[in-house]
């Protein structure tokens, strides 16, 4: 019995890596790949099956005019756009969450439980409800087409993100923690950034990085509140379709597009192994 | 000098946290605050470290008006029932955290955290992740911070109650010789329990709250022998005293199905009903006594709790010793007849054994 339940749970495990991973060898394979190994016949290892070529990769930093789709300027945009917008929205939505958490709001019929459902109600929304409220705030004051419009755009994405998560982890600290160090001679601020903070890193790095996922993969905003001016990341990849799809390019593309997330996610699971993540409080 | 409240209500939501709530306390003395939990004890020391502000009354300490002070500012020490420590820092940081706040010397701040250290005795534990510690020395950190801050008033919280039977015994042990030798005549210290005997062995000025109002005010021995009413009888022992109703004759305290000879002390009380009040360490095994059934036997350390029915009447009596018994099994029980405490219709003590009250 035991036998089997370790034999089926490694099967599991096994299948579930190769479905996993099997994508990411793929595309490695295919983004070095020319046009005569993708169309002719099936090809899968470098140098046997096929003649590897960095012409995918080159192409992903060649100017338009020499033939090629320059992604390296819209790679750095994303990361700008993604970074300055997620860290704006952790420290807005970090304090808003900590007033909600800690403070009694009362305005008419308006309470604490219904302001956090306001943020996290503009997540329900579908996006393309905000299209077009965005695009004509957006022209109205002068920020479509650049890279501080889409910022501001991210962060009313990105906010509700911070705020949901921070006022989840502030209500398991506990309110005697402030309070002991209201006594021990800090002021509110004090207490918030001396004793508070400090125990709210793990909550603010599993907030930080949900907000860099749904920002770094965010399509839809990106392409309808740019045009010529600036581009991010994923739009640009999805210009790279063009008559020919090209195959190897898209792959490379595709990789270089996943590595910041999957570099995080690294980063992260060190912390979270290391047990750093729970057990601050408890 | 003194800390003194005046009428101090507070009711959020239209209930009773404080109710009218009055007290002098001088510096250089001990406050125990009894009640059960939720009769606002926490609600009272949070007033005074000035985390709540009441709805109604004055706080004055040292002849300022203390409400307008606000709790950074105030110079208490605080230690929670739960074991709340900084978790963040190590032991030495945690207990330098409000010395560093009030800029204290390097030297000064050195000295202050290896007395603390001292007398709660976590010496070599200064490196430690506060994780890493038992409950109870969580709760000794805790205690060394607000030691070492020196404030002029340090109110702790039930501060033993969620620690096991043994460590409560030895931390209790060492509280009594930590409130003598570590504090200086300028403190006032206020505690709050909801174990009458942690009241009784700390032996400090008493408060007995229950539902937001003092039902007395005294010292321990006053509070154990002269209970107010009822209600303070209960608070004040644990198990809480056997109330039975009864009446006096001439010559015999009559209860329902129970008669004992009138002891004495009772001899010039009118003849009517009243509240009779038996603590259940006055209450033993005897051959000659009335016949009880057993409901409950409950072993405590190195007692046993007996719950005792006849009839309608229910008690419980304590037994100094560990005894085995079967529920529903009868046993002979006799009550010390000098040791009734008599409450009237008010629920008003009227006669003690330890001397007649209000006549």
């Amino acid at each position: 019995m035991h036998k089997l339940y370790t034999f089926l749970k490694y099967t599991f495990i096994t299948l579930w890596t190769v479905f996993i991973v099997a994508p990411f060898l793929w595309a490695i394979s295919t983004s070095f790949k020319d046009f005569q190994s993708v169309n002719s016949k099936v090809t899968y290892i470098p140098w046997l099956d096929f003649e590897p070529t960095l012409e995918g990769w080159r192409v992903l930093v060649k100017s338009p005019a020499r033939g090629g789709v320059d992604i390296v300027e819209p790679y750095f945009n994303s990361i700008f756009v993604t970074c300055t917008a997620s860290l704006i929205s952790i420290i807005l939505g970090t304090l808003a969450a900590y007033a909600l958490s800690r403070f009694t709001f009362k305005a008419g019929f308006v309470r604490n439980n219904d302001i956090t459902f306001f943020f996290i109600s503009q997540r329900i929304m579908p996006p393309i409800v905000l299209s077009i409220p965005f695009f004509i705030f957006l022209s109205t004051i002068g920020l479509l087409d650049s890279l501080l419009g889409l910022v501001v755009v991210y962060i009313v994405l990105l906010m509700p993100i911070a705020v949901w998560i921070m006022v989840d982890f502030f209500n398991r600290v506990p309110k005697e923690l402030d309070e002991t160090a209201l006594i021990d001679g800090c002021n509110p601020y004090q207490a918030f950034y001396k004793v508070v903070l400090p125990n709210s890193i793990p909550g603010l790095i599993v907030a930080g990085m949900f907000c860099i996922i749904f920002g770094w993969i965010d399509f839809f905003f990106a392409f309808i509140l740019t045009f010529t001016e600036v581009q991010l990341l994923p739009v640009k990849v999805v210009a790279l379709n063009s008559s020919i799809t090209p195959w190897w390019s898209l792959s490379a593309s595709a990789l270089i597009s996943v590595a910041p997330l999957i570099i995080v996610a690294f980063v992260v699971e060190r912390y979270l192994s290391k047990g750093n993540l729970s057990g601050a409080l408890k | 000098m003194n800390l003194i409240g005046k009428n101090i209500t507070y009711k959020p939501d239209n209930q009773f946290h404080l109710n009218d709530v009055s007290f002098d306390f001088k510096k250089g003395n001990l406050y125990t605050i009894l009640g059960r939990t939720l009769s606002g004890k926490t609600t009272f020391l949070k007033t005074i470290a000035g985390l709540l502000n009441p709805d109604t009354g004055e706080l004055f300490f040292e002849d300022k008006d203390f409400s307008k002070i606000p709790v950074w500012e105030r110079n208490v020490a605080m230690v929670y029932q739960q074991f709340i420590n900084y978790p963040h820092l190590n032991v030495y940081e945690n207990i330098i955290f409000p010395l560093k706040q009030r800029k204290l010397s390097e030297e000064q701040i050195k000295m202050d955290v290896e007395d603390a250290l001292k007398t709660v005795g976590l010496v070599g534990f200064e490196n430690r992740k506060i994780q890493e510690l038992s409950g109870g020395q969580q709760q000794r950190v805790a205690l060394a911070r607000s030691l070492a801050k020196k404030a002029k008033i340090l109110l702790l919280d039930e501060p033993l109650v969620n620690l096991d039977y043994k460590l409560r015994e030895q931390l209790r042990e060492e509280f009594k010789r930590i409130f003598s030798e570590g504090l200086s005549q300028d403190t006032i210290l206020i505690y709050s329990t909801t174990d009458p005997q942690e009241v009784m062995e700390l032996n400090g000025e008493v408060i007995v709250l229950h539902e937001g109002r003092v039902l007395q005010k005294g010292d321990a021995k006053e509070i154990f022998e002269n209970p107010k009413n009822l209600k303070v009888a209960e608070i004040s022992n644990d198990p809480p005293m056997n109330i039975l109703t009864g009446s006096k004759s001439s010559d015999q305290l009559t209860f329902e199905n129970i008669s004992i000879n009138l002891p004495a002390y009772l001899k010039d009380l009118k003849s009517q009903n009243y509240y009779f009040g038996i603590r259940a360490s006055e209450i033993k095994l005897d051959k000659e006594g009335e016949e009880f059934e057993i409901e409950l036997a409950e072993i405590s350390g190195s007692e046993t709790l007996l719950h005792l029915k006849k009839g309608n009447s229910k008690v419980i009596a304590l037994i100094e010793e560990v005894m085995n018994f079967k529920i529903h099994e009868k046993v002979k029980v006799k009550f010390n007849a000098n040791k009734f405490y008599v409450f009237n219709n008010n629920e008003e003590l009227v006669s003690s054994p330890y001397g007649a009250h209000n006549g």
